[in-house]
């Protein structure tokens, strides 16, 4: 039963792909074990940290929470991916990022561009508390959060047209 | 696309990983019937996984097939329904958490619903989980079992051998237990529509934006305009026992013409003690939860007796 794989037919980034899985893999070590999208990264793997957030359907997603055999058919989307596309709002956030120290080690940084880049495309200016309240799935154990949120703050006036203080 | 040697990169013993398992995905629901009837005790239905993948990642659960009904479309969307009964909304059990926050129907109808689901564990969660997963794991921290039983659902369910419908007050037995048999699939779940004076009201305490409630309340309540007192009111608590709890006692003080109103408040507070015996844990004790339950009514009380543009 354990050898038992299913293919699976994905497009990832823009790409379509199928691989042949076994069902217990969850998404996450799809794009990472076997696509090598290792900007994908797997904290937790029980859905609390948020480091492995992807896009699935144009909507955020915990990708060790779905297994692949559950994607099969599903548009996703990585930190890459949307780095390639030259995503307007990701790269906003990127520049913003850098700009306000809203990293350290940089693990949490994949999965807390895909949640901000979803907040930011339903709200385009969010108050602190929002994007408090959108990043509190995605833990950051470096830089105390009050960056990351300036960021997120900075990226959402500069998409905005105003010039961030 | 390139690709990496193929192997089994789940891995066989690194990380957090599911034990080995089978996968169906169900066609239709009479194909996902059939399913659960073939092979019994050994499958588990997979709807949005937000709950069980974890569950088997940590191998908490290790079922030797999943059945996934989460592309059942007939399963998933709000509709209102008015013929053959008073009006009423009947809710897909596959209605994932950002539809049920995104629906006008459940704003306008069951705002209740509207009101909890945004404390929902987090956005990329709730893009994910279902209504009716929500319900059929009946976990007692959950927000939806809470305000499910608040407005009196019922729940549609179907097995091999038909349909039934069980009342919310009959659904929610004890910890993750509840009325649905073996090889039943909870389908739909129907809410009237939200009667004249009927407001909703709740609040939740935790100590992380997203984390389970150490304590939450979830009402539907009718206020009597200009009095602190309310002509029905269902207060719910939820993460205070084993499954959600109707705090019937402290219902009673609310609603009793007899009582003073201005000693209402504290008189409801008092009587949760006859309504709940919170379970002690390492994030709260016993005592610590009933305390907290009674500044939860305070508040879910202020909220309701509020004007009505203020919720």
């Amino acid at each position: 039963m354990s050898s038992e794989t299913v293919a699976v037919t994905l497009r990832v980034n823009g790409e379509t792909t199928t691989q042949m899985v076994a069902p217990r893999t969850h998404l996450a070590d799809l794009l990472r074990g076997r696509l090598g999208l290792t900007g994908t990264h797997l904290g937790c793997e029980h859905g609390v940290c948020g480091a492995c957030t992807v896009f699935i359907d144009g909507a955020t997603a915990r990708a060790c929470l779905v297994l692949a055999v559950q994607s099969d058919g599903a548009v996703v989307e990585t930190v890459e991916g949307l780095t390639d596309a030259a995503d307007p709002t990701l790269r906003a956030l990127q520049e913003a990022f850098v700009a306000r120290n809203a990293l350290q080690c940089g693990f949490c940084t994949p999965g807390m561009l895909a949640t901000a880049v979803e907040l930011l495309r339903e709200t385009p200016a969010p108050s602190r508390a929002a994007i408090r309240e959108r990043i509190s799935g995605n833990y950051c154990r470096c830089t105390g959060y009050h960056a990351i949120v300036d960021a997120i703050e900075t990226a959402a006036l500069r998409l905005a047209g105003h010039e961030p203080r | 696309m390139p690709a990496l040697p193929g192997r089994d990169i789940a891995g066989d013993g690194n990380g957090v990983k599911a034990a080995a398992l089978r996968y169906e995905r169900a066609s239709s629901l009479a194909d996902a019937l059939a399913l659960l009837q073939r092979h019994g005790a050994s499958a588990t239905l997979i709807a949005g996984g937000q709950s069980l993948v974890p569950a088997l990642n940590l191998r908490m659960a290790a079922p030797e097939l999943l059945i996934d009904i989460s592309r059942l479309d007939a399963l998933r969307g709000v509709q209102v329904m008015t013929e053959g009964g008073s009006p009423r909304l009947r809710i897909g059990a596959m209605t994932r958490h950002a539809e049920l926050g995104r629906s006008p129907e459940i704003a306008r109808h069951a705002p209740l619903l509207h009101l909890a689901v945004g404390h929902v564990a987090h956005a990329a969660i709730r893009n994910r989980g279902t209504f009716g997963g929500s319900l059929a794991h009946a976990d007692p921290a959950s927000e939806l079992p809470a305000c499910a039983l608040a407005l009196g659902s019922r729940m549609h369910v179907v097995g091999h051998a038909g349909a039934r419908v069980i009342d919310a007050g009959d659904f929610f037995i004890g910890l993750h237990q509840t009325a649905l048999q073996p090889g039943e699939i909870l389908v739909a779940v129907e809410v009237d529509v939200l009667a004249d004076g009927f407001r909703p009201g709740f609040a939740e305490l935790a100590r992380r934006q997203g984390d389970y409630a150490l304590v939450g309340l979830a009402a539907h309540a009718r206020p009597i305009p200009g009095q602190m007192r309310f002509a029905a009111i269902a207060p719910v608590f939820f993460s205070v026992g084993a499954r959600p709890l109707l705090a019937a006692a402290a219902a009673r003080v609310l609603t009793d013409a007899t009582i003073a109103d201005a000693d209402r408040l504290h008189l409801a507070q008092q009587a949760l003690a006859a309504d709940l015996d919170p379970p002690a844990d390492p994030q709260a004790s016993s005592a610590m939860r009933l305390h907290l339950a009674r500044v939860l009514l305070g508040r879910v009380v202020a909220q309701l007796v509020g004007t009505p543009d203020v919720i």
